[in-house]
C-alpha cells in the first residue's frame, strides 16, 4: 500500500468532505491524518490517503467529485507514517491590528531560537475598516521557554500582543 | 509488587461507572499498592484510576509533586470515593492518558476545585486545589464516571477564546 497526500481546494459548500471521502472509500482507499480548514470562505483539506494503485489512479477516483464541485486537486506520493506525534511544550498567541509581516516576524524569531512549530492557525477578525489579526501556534521550544520569550519580547512592544504559555502535558 | 495490566481504549470497561468503596481493609490497601506500582511502571503518569486496571471502584492516585517545573501540590494522594464539591474558573491544558496511547489533546478543566475523599483507612480528607493538580484530579475522577479525556477534547481554534493561564 502506498501513501499519498491529497490537497483539495475550492469554493466552500456543504458536502465536499462527504463526497470526497466516499469516492476514496469506494475506491478502496484508507485515510490517515487529515486537516480541513475554511480560509476566507474557501474550502481546503489535506488528506493522507493509503491506496494500492498509482497517483494517477488515485486522482482518477476523485476526479468526478472534483469536476462536479469545482475543486482543484493536487496529489503527491509521500512516505506515510502514522504514530509520529510530537508533543508541544509551548503555546504562543499573537494578536494586533492587521498588517503585513506579523507571521514572518513571529515565526522568524521562533526559528532563530530553534522552536519547531507543530501547529499554526490564524484568522483576520475585527471589522473591514479595522481588521484584527489573530494567530495561535503550538511548538517545541528547542532551547527552553526563556530563550523563546526573550526572542519574542521585542516584537510584543510594538503594535501586537504576544503571550507565551508553557504546555505541561498531563498523563493520567 | 505486582504491576497490573492497563486497559486501553476502546476497551468497554473504561466507559463504565465505578462503584463506591465500602470496605476499607487490607485487601484495599494491597490493591492501592499495586495500582501505585502500575502508575510508576508507566511513562511518567501523574495519576491513575482503578478502572484503568479493570477494577470498577472509586479509587485514584494523584501525585504532581515530581514535576520538572514545580507546581502547587498536596504530595502523594490516594483518594477513595473522591468527590469534587466546588469548581471555579477554566483553563485549557494538554492531556494524555495511559489508556489512550500515542495521542494528546487539549481539554478544558476547572482551574480550582474543592475535593472531599477518604484515605485507604476510611479517614475523611478535604482539599482546595488549583492548577495542574486540580487538572490531574479531574482527569482521574473522570475515569470513575467512565469518561476519558477524548470525551472532553476542544478544538484548537476554540483555545484562544477560552484561554486563561493555568499554573
Amino acid at each position: 500500500m502506498n501513501w499519498f497526500m491529497l490537497t483539495v481546494v475550492g469554493e466552500d459548500r456543504p458536502g465536499i468532505v462527504a463526497q470526497l471521502t466516499a469516492a476514496l472509500y469506494q475506491g478502496g482507499c484508507n485515510l490517515g491524518e487529515a486537516a480541513m480548514a475554511r480560509l476566507g470562505g474557501n474550502f481546503s483539506v489535506m488528506l493522507m490517503v493509503q491506496h494500492t494503485g498509482t497517483l494517477e489512479r488515485l486522482l482518477a477516483l476523485v476526479d468526478p467529485v472534483a469536476q462536479e464541485l469545482g475543486l482543484h486537486v493536487h496529489g503527491d506520493r509521500i512516505e506515510g507514517h502514522l504514530h509520529r506525534h510530537l508533543i508541544p511544550d509551548v503555546r504562543v498567541t499573537v494578536y494586533g491590528a492587521d498588517r503585513s509581516g506579523i507571521v514572518a516576524q513571529v515565526t522568524g524569531a521562533l526559528a532563530a531560537v530553534g522552536c519547531n512549530i507543530l501547529d499554526l492557525q490564524s484568522d483576520v477578525g475585527g471589522s473591514e475598516a479595522r481588521p484584527m489579526y489573530v494567530m495561535t501556534l503550538e511548538g517545541q521550544t528547542g532551547n527552553g521557554i526563556e530563550a523563546l520569550e526573550a526572542a519574542l519580547a521585542p516584537l510584543g512592544r510594538d503594535d501586537i500582543e504576544i503571550e507565551v504559555q508553557p504546555i505541561e502535558t498531563l498523563i493520567g | 509488587m505486582t504491576v497490573l495490566d492497563i486497559l486501553t481504549y476502546p476497551d468497554v470497561r473504561l466507559k463504565r461507572e465505578s462503584l463506591p468503596v465500602e470496605t476499607f481493609d487490607t485487601a484495599l490497601r494491597t490493591f492501592v499498592a499495586e495500582l501505585e506500582a502500575t502508575r510508576l511502571a508507566g511513562p511518567g503518569a501523574v495519576g491513575i484510576a482503578a478502572p484503568q486496571v479493570g477494577r470498577p471502584q472509586r479509587i485514584v492516585i494523584v501525585d504532581v509533586s515530581q514535576m520538572k517545573r514545580p507546581v502547587p501540590n498536596h504530595g502523594h494522594l490516594v483518594l477513595v470515593n473522591p468527590e469534587i464539591t466546588a469548581w471555579d474558573g477554566y483553563a485549557v491544558g494538554r492531556e494524555g492518558c495511559l489508556s489512550v496511547p500515542d495521542y494528546t489533546g487539549n481539554v478544558i478543566r476547572a482551574e480550582r476545585i474543592q475535593l472531599v475523599a477518604c484515605d485507604p483507612y476510611g479517614q475523611r480528607l478535604e482539599f482546595a486545589m488549583d492548577g495542574f493538580e486540580a487538572r490531574a484530579v479531574q482527569h482521574e475522577l473522570d475515569h470513575l464516571d467512565g469518561l476519558l479525556f477524548l470525551d472532553r477534547l476542544v478544538s484548537r481554534r476554540n483555545d484562544l477564546f477560552r484561554r486563561k493561564t493555568y499554573r
